[in-house]
């Protein structure tokens, strides 16, 4: 069980860093100007170019020739953190994007400030649009959370994998590894559907298809 | 009687790059004056538009709002209040209500309280015969009623004048009307509104004036009568005919 708990502890450390880089990355990428741009669709590309796992050698074995030294922990939630903000700050920018440009102007145009506009008319909008592919990032993090075992993180995959060693039940172990990431995922949708619907406003959105 | 000026434009220019969209605009409103902009497609009516309430500056020129200086005030958001702006494509927000979305510059930007925002609200939703559908999202209403929102939007901020960007183009020919008729009770109140729009019909029964403009100038501005029964220029009654010809008289 304890190894859930790592699990669980990667995937809201990872998800979490990938939220609070990929905002101001969506941000950089509406609002900055070309060089902010040109960095930021670099950084973008090369995070999602590269496999996670090459991803975490290169932050766990890699950097310590730089000096810079993590341990796997860390060095598993950095990696899952910096390829899930290339994600999610493709995710926020579409959502802010597809707020048309005459919402805005009307909202300049009653006399809002900038910074009201996007706090009252665009946010509003973005976070009901961002849900539903932000829920599929995070089932894909959780699920790649998996991949610290490379690590030598003793999360749910690695305790399970000593278990098996133990037991010699590989079929039921692993059985039971997959079931507590099925629970885990599907009540991450679940939750996030529940959010999404709550919020729910006719119009905005994608099941309904019209605009 | 004195009349009093509401809307100056001294000489507008604005250009895009190397292309000058705007030659040299002048005109003025005087207050619960109707003037109805007509031109070609590119001719810089939108941008002309805009320049007023700074959504894009011009490059030179002065616009007066009575006798503040748009174009080097200090308090920009000040001035768009008073300057009511609606849209072709409406620009409701999509996640309030009809009445949401009338009240939100009330509470927002003028800081009303709530109650009294609301009871504002309901107020000019009811003028523009939508009090009915006030808890209606965007989505939930036609384009008709859509635009009728956002003149009620407008409305709610009390502006000193109204700007029109083709409210009635991107409307099914049936819903045209009723958007006309909630523009002519305006005028018929007292409103102060600059129009563009290609409704000939709504131009020449509401308008104290039409102006033509072309290629970023004003080529003739003057009564419906004048521009339609006797324009001083070839290109004003040719272009004139033309639209009388494509829209009709309809909507007036
Ligand atoms: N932001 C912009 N950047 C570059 N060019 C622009 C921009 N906005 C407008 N233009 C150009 O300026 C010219 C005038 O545009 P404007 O929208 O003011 O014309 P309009 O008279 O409103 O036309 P329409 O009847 O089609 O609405 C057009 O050639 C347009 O392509
Ligand atoms: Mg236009």
């Amino acid at each position: 069980m304890e190894g859930a708990l790592v699990t669980l502890r990667l995937f809201i450390a990872g998800l979490g860093l990938g939220v609070v880089l990929g905002i101001p990355l969506a941000f950089g990428q509406i609002y900055g100007n070309k060089l902010i741009r040109g960095l930021i669709a670099v950084y973008e590309r090369v995070l999602r170019s590269i496999p996670l796992l090459v991803i975490l050698f290169l932050l766990y074995y890699g950097l310590p020739l730089l000096g810079i030294r993590f341990p796997p922990m860390v060095a598993a939630i950095l990696g899952l953190g910096l390829r899930s903000s290339a994600y999610q700050s493709q995710i926020f920018r579409g959502a802010i994007l597809s707020i048309s440009e005459s919402q805005l102007k009307a909202a300049l145009s009653l006399g809002m400030t900038g910074i009201q506009a996007f706090f009252h008319i665009i946010l509003p909008q973005a976070i009901r649009i961002a849900i539903p592919p932000f829920a599929n990032e995070a089932a894909i993090v959780l699920k790649d959370t998996s991949l610290a075992y490379a690590l030598g993180v003793i999360e749910l995959l690695r305790q399970g994998y000593y278990v098996m060693t133990n037991t010699a039940e590989p079929l039921a172990v692993f059985v039971a590894i997959g079931a507590i990431y099925f629970v885990m995922t599907v009540s991450i949708n679940t939750g996030l559907a529940r959010v999404e619907k709550g919020l729910k406003i006719p119009g905005i959105g994608v099941e309904e298809g019209i605009g | 009687m004195t009349e009093q000026m509401i809307l100056r434009i001294e000489d507008l220019y604005k250009s895009f790059g190397d292309h000058e969209v705007l030659k040299g605009i002048s005109l003025s409103l005087n207050k619960g004056e109707t003037k109805v902009v007509v031109g070609p497609s590119g001719t810089g009516k939108s941008t002309m538009l805009n320049n007023i309430n700074m959504l894009i500056p011009p490059d030179q020129g002065r616009i007066y709002l009575e006798d503040v200086d748009v174009t080097t005030t200090t308090d920009l958001t000040k001035i768009r209040q008073e300057i009511g702006f609606v849209f072709q494509d409406f620009g409701l927000f999509d996640h309030l209500t009809a009445r949401d979305n009338v009240m939100i510059g009330l509470t927002r930007v003028k800081k009303m309280a709530g109650k009294e925002a609301a009871e504002l609200a309901m107020l000019e939703l009811r003028r523009v015969g939508l009090e009915k559908h006030a808890g209606q999202y965007p989505a939930e209403l036609s384009g008709g009623q859509k635009q009728r929102v956002g003149i009620a939007r407008a409305l709610a901020m009390q502006p000193k004048l109204i700007l029109f960007d083709e409210p009635t183009s991107a409307l099914d020919p049936e819903l045209i009307g009723e958007v006309l008729t909630v523009m002519k009770n305006l005028a018929r109140d007292g409103m102060t509104m600059l129009i563009v729009s290609h409704e000939m019909g709504f131009a020449r029964t509401v308008s104290d004036q039409i102006i033509f403009m072309e290629n970023g100038v004003i080529v003739e501005q003057g009564s419906p009568e004048q521009l339609f029964n006797n324009p001083q220029q070839e290109r004003t009654r040719e272009f004139l005919f033309k639209l009388t010809d494509l829209y009709g008289e309809g909507g007036g």
